[in-house]
């Protein structure tokens, strides 16, 4: 009962208008997905469009796959409670790709077929690599689709103003049911169109907000800001927001927290296998190059729009009124939405905020279950002896399963009141140390080998895991003194003793370093003649997928 | 070895004759002079960026105009060399790499990498 009443306090806008914009972009998406899969029929259509996206859409997409809740609602919210400190975040996400652009996306485009493996396996015995890159592929999405699945439950209550165990538990599945239809029916081209319809409402929704922010404090930055601080420092527990320190400040340890989440942050973009699997989806390294450029432009507005969003949520809602709302940090945007434009406002921006969840999470999916068929089924499993229609098949299969283990595992983390946010910034720390090394030791070591690889993969993997687990994350994080838990996924016990709630900063060296090490102590020689083909094949295109023609 | 067969356009000694090739000499050079320190300067610009935002937080907080602080200042800076190092690379690689790669494609195409060392380079 008081659950309810408390809810209903709560809810903010007209649920119904909330409700009917989301299924109108529902409504639209599932249209143009069922349109798409006319032209699904080979593995280079489902994995990878075909090939077709222009470098402009795909730039488009990618902004759509990357910008995820964390990113629009995360953000806003942090800047908006603790001002400076949120803002970090941001920063870390743009720089971020310069890794991509410079050394990771047109090599890739040119060297592999459909998955992150078909790089990381080029030159090494294949079984070992691939089932090595196919797990931590499978980690890092699905440590991401859980974050995604999670944080659509709690949208739900301010939103939709639905409450309790059963309806949260019914919109993960509705999300979950949602992507596996896109992926099954679209494939990778029904998610891409998602994904450009989606990064256009969010990018026009944020400019929208952004000015009438703006506007409201006559266009002075100086005064928005100032207003911010005045606003936190009425607040129950004023800050600093212009400063930083506000979130990370605290303590010697707190500090060394931010910088190892900056480097998971910088580092872990270019290695998070459902971006690296966007550069497939274009003809060809120069789309792949434009499509990075127009993702950077288009991110790095869209988190200059954050900023203002963040700042101004912080004056006009207050830090106050934006923790107590379901979904904490979370709801900063949508109350600022609802503050500035009424219900009509909010209903876009929440429909856009559900839309969000749907393109993140069937980018994931397609990625997760391209790995499997791919590089588990296709290569391991079969040795190279399937066909392309099997690989296909074994690929549907598995976005359903993946989607199924997804929803299952969502609600169990949402029935339980598990705190799973920190998934994302696990994700990663995973994609910055297993992944990244080893990229870049592939592309650019002569005499890089199949234990080097097997080593920094599985040391990034094993060591991001095993230090999260024994951190405060997992447990012994203090006890808040007003609503009597910590902030740790498991309460009342205390195994930790790792300080620091992300380990980036341990396991990235350690991953640089096992890559080395591996190759050292190996017997084996280096295949020259592979590398021969890989180094030219990554800087001249040669022999680089082409599209399909349609 | 899990490619398929018709991908299997070049032989070994083809890429072994292009690696070998000075023009590929000059396009890996061309590449790594602009790709390596420049993701060497932006990492260090990033991390000097996040450290003096943990361990300085009274130096980032100095106002510069109104209410506008220096830690600000130069987060927006990160934008705007995120911004700049993007153009600039674009720009470069169109000018300096890309006429390398597309001659040196054309040519592998053409299988003008089988003969052995040199047969390449008399053409152009």
């Amino acid at each position: 009962m008081h659950d309810v009443i408390a809810a209903d306090a709560a809810t903010i806008g007209e649920p119904a208008v909330n409700i009917s914009i989301f299924g109108v972009f529902v409504l639209i998406t599932l249209v143009i997905t069922f349109k798409a899969s006319r032209n699904n029929s080979s593995a280079a259509d489902f994995y990878a469009a075909g090939r077709n996206i222009s470098g402009t859409q795909n730039g488009l997409a990618i902004a759509g796959d990357y910008l995820s809740a964390a990113s629009f609602l995360g953000i806003a919210g942090a800047i908006a409670v603790y001002g400076y400190d949120g803002f970090l975040y941001s920063i870390g996400f743009l720089v971020a790709w310069l890794v991509a652009l410079l050394l990771v996306a047109e090599l890739l485009r040119n060297t592999a077929r459909f998955t992150m493996a078909d790089v990381l396996a080029f030159r090494m015995r294949q079984g070992p690599v691939r089932t090595a890159a196919a797990l931590s592929t499978l980690v890092v999405s699905l440590f991401y689709l859980l974050a995604q699945m999670a944080g659509a439950g709690g949208l739900v209550t301010l939103l939709l103003g639905v409450t309790g165990e059963a309806a949260q538990a019914a919109t993960v599945v509705v999300v979950g049911a949602l992507m596996i239809f896109y992926v099954l029916v679209g494939g990778m081209r029904g998610t891409t169109y998602v994904q450009l319809i989606k990064a256009t409402l969010l990018i026009i929704g944020a400019f929208v907000m952004t000015v009438w922010v703006l506007g409201r404090y006559g266009f002075n930055l100086s005064s928005l800001l100032g207003a911010a601080q005045d606003s936190s420092d009425a607040a129950a527990t004023p800050r600093q927001v212009l400063s930083p320190g506000a979130q990370y400040g605290a303590t010697g340890t707190s500090k060394l927290d931010f910088i190892s989440l900056g480097l998971a942050l910088v580092l872990g973009t270019a290695g998070l296998p459902h971006v690296l699997m966007r550069f497939y989806t274009v003809p060809t390294a120069k789309d792949a190059r434009k499509s990075v450029v127009w993702a950077i432009w288009l991110i790095g507005i869209f988190y200059l729009f954050s900023l203002v969003i963040g700042y101004g949520s912080g004056a006009l809602v207050g830090a106050d009124r934006i923790l107590a709302a379901p979904g904490g940090v979370n709801a900063a945007a949508p109350l600022l939405a609802f503050e500035l434009g009424g219900t009509a406002l909010l209903g876009i921006i929440a429909g856009v905020a559900f839309a969000t969840i749907l393109a993140v999470v069937a980018g994931l999916t397609i990625t997760a279950s391209a790995s499997f068929a791919h590089d588990v089924y296709a290569s391991v499993i079969k040795k190279g002896q399937s066909s392309p229609d099997a690989e296909v098949r074994v690929a549907r299969i598995a976005a359903i399963v993946i989607g199924a283990v997804a929803i299952g595992l969502g609600i169990l983390a949402l029935q339980a009141g598990l705190n799973i946010a920190f998934l994302v910034a696990l994700a990663f720390a995973v994609a910055a140390s297993a992944n990244l090394p080893t990229i870049l030791y592939t592309l650019f070591w002569k005499g890089f080998t199949t234990r080097g690889a097997l080593w920094s993969i599985y040391g990034g993997l094993i060591a991001c895991v095993t230090l999260i687990l024994f951190s405060p994350v997992v447990s012994g994080a203090p006890v808040n003194g007003t609503t009597g838990k910590s902030t740790s996924l498991i309460q009342g016990v205390d195994f930790s003793w790792f300080p620091l709630n992300n380990p980036a900063i341990v396991s990235i060296p350690l991953s640089f370093f096992l890559g080395w090490l591996g190759t050292k102590l190996s017997k084996e020689r280096p295949d020259v003649d592979k590398y021969a083909e890989l180094e030219v094949r990554s800087l001249t295109g040669i022999g680089a997928e082409k599209a399909v023609p349609h | 070895m899990t490619l398929p067969n018709e991908r299997k356009l070049l032989t070994p000694q083809e890429y072994r004759q292009a690696q070998d090739s000075p023009e590929f000499a000059e396009l890996r050079r061309r590449f790594r002079r602009f790709a390596v320190p420049m993701t060497v300067a932006f990492l260090a610009w990033y991390l000097l960026y996040v450290l003096l935002s943990t361990y300085a937080t009274d130096f980032m907080s100095t106002e510069v105009f109104g209410n506008v602080n220096l830690g600000l200042l130069l987060g927006l800076g990160q934008f705007v060399s995120t911004f700049a190092i993007t153009t600039l690379y674009v720009r470069y690689s169109g000018r300096t790499t890309d006429p390398i790669a597309d001659e040196m494609r054309e040519r592998l195409e053409a299988h003008e990498f089988s003969a052995p060392r040199g047969g390449g380079a008399t053409r152009a």
